[in-house]
């Protein structure tokens, strides 16, 4: 533990980080650290160990894992919703050059919709069954101060035709069992909108709904993306979604950032041996030859987490280090992938080109993680 | 926009038509049983209401010349008294006639007091927990441990038959009904993801509870509401009939069937008529509770 600590208050220094930061813009959300636990009668549940990931304005950067591996729990820590027993107990979460972590409960409700939205996994349960779609975008409108009354209404109105809802119009008098999921989904994302906030935080924003219903969602989101200059940070486990849709990746396991960069080398040159095993779990359409390979065990206890790496019980590429000493997140130096594909400037326009991995097997460049 | 207003509905693959679940009166009014009792009850309604004009005498008006006159059909009885007269020679048909004010008052005030007071401390409740919650479930199950007949006739007995003690009296134990109802639909309900995603785009707690939650539990609470109704009348004419309800002054079925017992051999009339009526207002406003709870949920019908 002490000598974990030691190694983040290192890294806290990240020079190139700061020189890319430049050249990219400043990030509208930076979490540094951020822990979240939940309290339980067998003890402390470490759902968030220290994760930190920053997402710029225009970006879509996808936080990736498998369930239970604390991705959600840090969506709602970053909105300070944690529900009870679960407790942001340390980090910081700097949005837009203030840390959401201090601010008052007043201060934070002005925030929640108005600069920072989310977008629910399931569209039924996220919207109230008992009020029609239209009155709840009215009363989002009114809440966040945006507009009253009959100027309400025409924005409503104006938010659901935004979203791709037909006969938006009439549809505003609809209760949420009269819509189906794809529609229901596109009425909570016009909810998420409506404070046009600077960053919407979609948590599985497909995972209710239709395969064929994904793509059109998630191009929805994007196209939103594109008009208001969003930064989405997609909670997701779904590879493909993030191949297709995210700039930047961040694979999540057991409460840690095991992995980040560029989408790109991502899905083409895993470093991890988890990224790795999450990316031979997706069937290929059309290669029956190409086997799945499914990660055997299941995620540890996070009552107890295994010393040294976490993943290493499941590793099939576990050296002794790896049980006994915890890696650190560190940036890798450029392969010679990553420097063919920076000459043909590709990844500087999605996701910048510094990965970071949390492995033995890949040292990386001293001093240079998170 | 007008344009997509004239869209055809059929047209948009994936939307189902408005309206396509029958409302809560439709049925409500497909339910016979329901129907024939709200009837009944919106008959009491306007009889209360209408008292004075409908009644043939002044309740309080006393006919020396024609005590313990018979109703019109029985053998002695005129169409001068229809229903006959008490041990006083007043006319029995208009003193039941103005005896339904204080019944549907009485349940109206009480219903509506302990449902506002009980709906509202068992929301905050089931919404904050913590010590609130704690210290409100503590009193009410304080008061469920007490005998209600015994504490009304306890402040009765102190204050006398007057209609404000006589309130608080039906309403002391009343709300405690709606409480527990409150707090646990708000206990399911604050878990929604409905209620996460309306924090998510910043709204208040107040809001929360009253714009997001209170419709959710709405229905149970009316039919509660009507349920307890019955209950609040069958009390009052219980509190009446042992003299320390409604004031004597004020005609009341259940004070009538006390006048009536001691003659109940040789003038049946007197008790039975009021004893009657609380029957049918009370079944009815049951039989009206339970078509609601039915029309409100389809699921509880049986």
């Amino acid at each position: 533990m002490s000598v974990d600590v030691r190694h983040e208050a290192l890294q806290t220094v990240t020079k190139p980080l700061q020189v890319e930061e430049r050249r990219q813009g400043a990030p509208i959300l930076a979490v540094k650290k951020l822990r979240t636990c939940f309290d339980t009668y067998r003890g402390q549940v470490r759902a968030v160990d220290g994760i930190s990931l920053s997402v710029r304005p225009g970006e879509t950067v996808a936080l990736v894992g498998e369930s239970g591996c604390g991705k959600s729990a840090a969506a709602l820590s970053i909105m300070r919703l944690v529900p009870p027993p679960g407790r942001i107990t340390g980090g910081q979460v700097i949005f837009d050059g203030q840390d959401l972590l201090a601010l008052s409960r007043a201060e934070m409700r002005r925030i929640r919709g108005r600069r920072i939205a989310m977008v629910f996994q399931d569209p039924l349960t996220a919207l109230n069954p008992t009020l029609r779609v239209g009155a709840q975008l009215v009363e989002t409108l009114a809440t966040q101060g945006a507009a009253r009354g009959r100027a309400a209404r025409q924005r409503a109105v104006a938010l659901l035709d935004a979203v791709g809802i037909p006969a938006a119009a009439e549809r505003m008098r609809a209760y949420p069992h009269e819509l189906s999921g794809g529609m229901r989904q596109r009425v909570v994302i016009a909810m998420a909108i409506a404070g046009q906030p600077d960053l919407v935080i979609a948590d599985e924003p497909t995972t209710a709904l239709d395969v064929t219903l994904q793509a059109q969602i998630m191009e929805l989101l994007a196209k939103l993306k594109e008009e208001r200059g969003l930064a989405i940070l997609l909670i997701t486990h779904d590879l493909g979604i993030v191949a297709n849709f995210a700039d930047r990746a961040a694979v999540m396991y057991a409460g840690q950032i095991v992995a980040e960069g560029p989408v790109a080398d991502l899905v083409r040159e895993p470093l991890h041996p988890y990224a790795r095993g999450l990316l031979r779990c997706v069937p290929r359409l059309g290669r029956p030859d190409v086997p799945i390979h499914p990660i055997h065990g299941s995620v540890p206890d996070m009552v107890a987490p295994p010393a040294g790496c976490r993943f290493a019980p499941r590793c099939p590429e576990a050296m002794p280090q790896c049980r006994q000493e915890m890696p650190v997140l560190k940036r890798q130096p450029p392969t010679a992938r990553t420097i063919r594909q920076n000459s043909e400037g590709e990844s500087l326009a999605r996701g910048g080109t510094v990965r970071r991995v949390r492995c033995h097997l890949h040292p990386g460049e001293g001093g240079n993680g998170r | 926009m007008a344009a997509t207003q004239t869209q055809p509905v059929g047209a948009n693959p994936g939307v189902r038509p408005i309206d396509a679940r029958p409302g809560t009166l439709k049925l409500l009014l497909a339910n016979r049983v329901a129907v024939g009792a709200g009837l009944v009850t919106l008959g009491f309604v306007l009889v209360a209401l209408l008292a004075p004009m409908l009644s043939p005498y002044n309740p309080a008006e006393q006919h020396p010349e024609a005590i313990r006159v018979p109703p019109f059909w029985s053998p002695g009885g005129s169409t001068r008294f229809l229903l006959g007269t008490d041990g006083l020679g007043r006319d029995l048909l208009s003193r039941i006639l103005f005896g339904s004010r204080v019944s549907i008052l009485l349940g109206v005030v009480v219903v509506l007091l302990t449902l506002v007071v009980g709906a509202c401390l068992g929301m905050l409740a089931g919404y904050y927990r913590g010590w609130v919650d704690t210290l409100l479930s503590r009193v009410v199950d304080t008061l469920l441990a007490f005998p209600f007949l015994i504490f009304a006739l306890a402040i009765m007995a102190v204050t006398g038959p007057n209609l404000v003690a006589l309130v608080l009296a039906l309403a002391f134990k009343g709300w405690v009904d709606f409480f527990r109802v409150a707090r646990g639909d708000v206990l399911a309900a604050r878990e929604s993801e409905y209620v996460l995603a309306a924090r998510g785009v910043g709204a208040s707690n107040a809001y929360i509870l009253f714009g997001e939650i209170l419709p959710n539990i709405v229905p149970p609470l009316i039919v509660l509401a009507a349920l307890r109704m019955a209950t609040v009348i069958i009390a009052e004419a219980s509190l009446s009939f042992l003299g320390i309800g409604v004031p004597p002054r004020i005609p009341a079925w259940g004070t009538m069937v006390a006048d009536g017992r001691g003659s109940i051999a040789t003038a049946w009339w007197i008790a039975t008529f009021p004893g009657l009526a609380i029957l049918l207002l009370v079944l009815s406003v049951n039989l009206l509770g339970e078509g609601l709870r039915d029309a409100l949920d389809p699921r509880m019908r049986r």
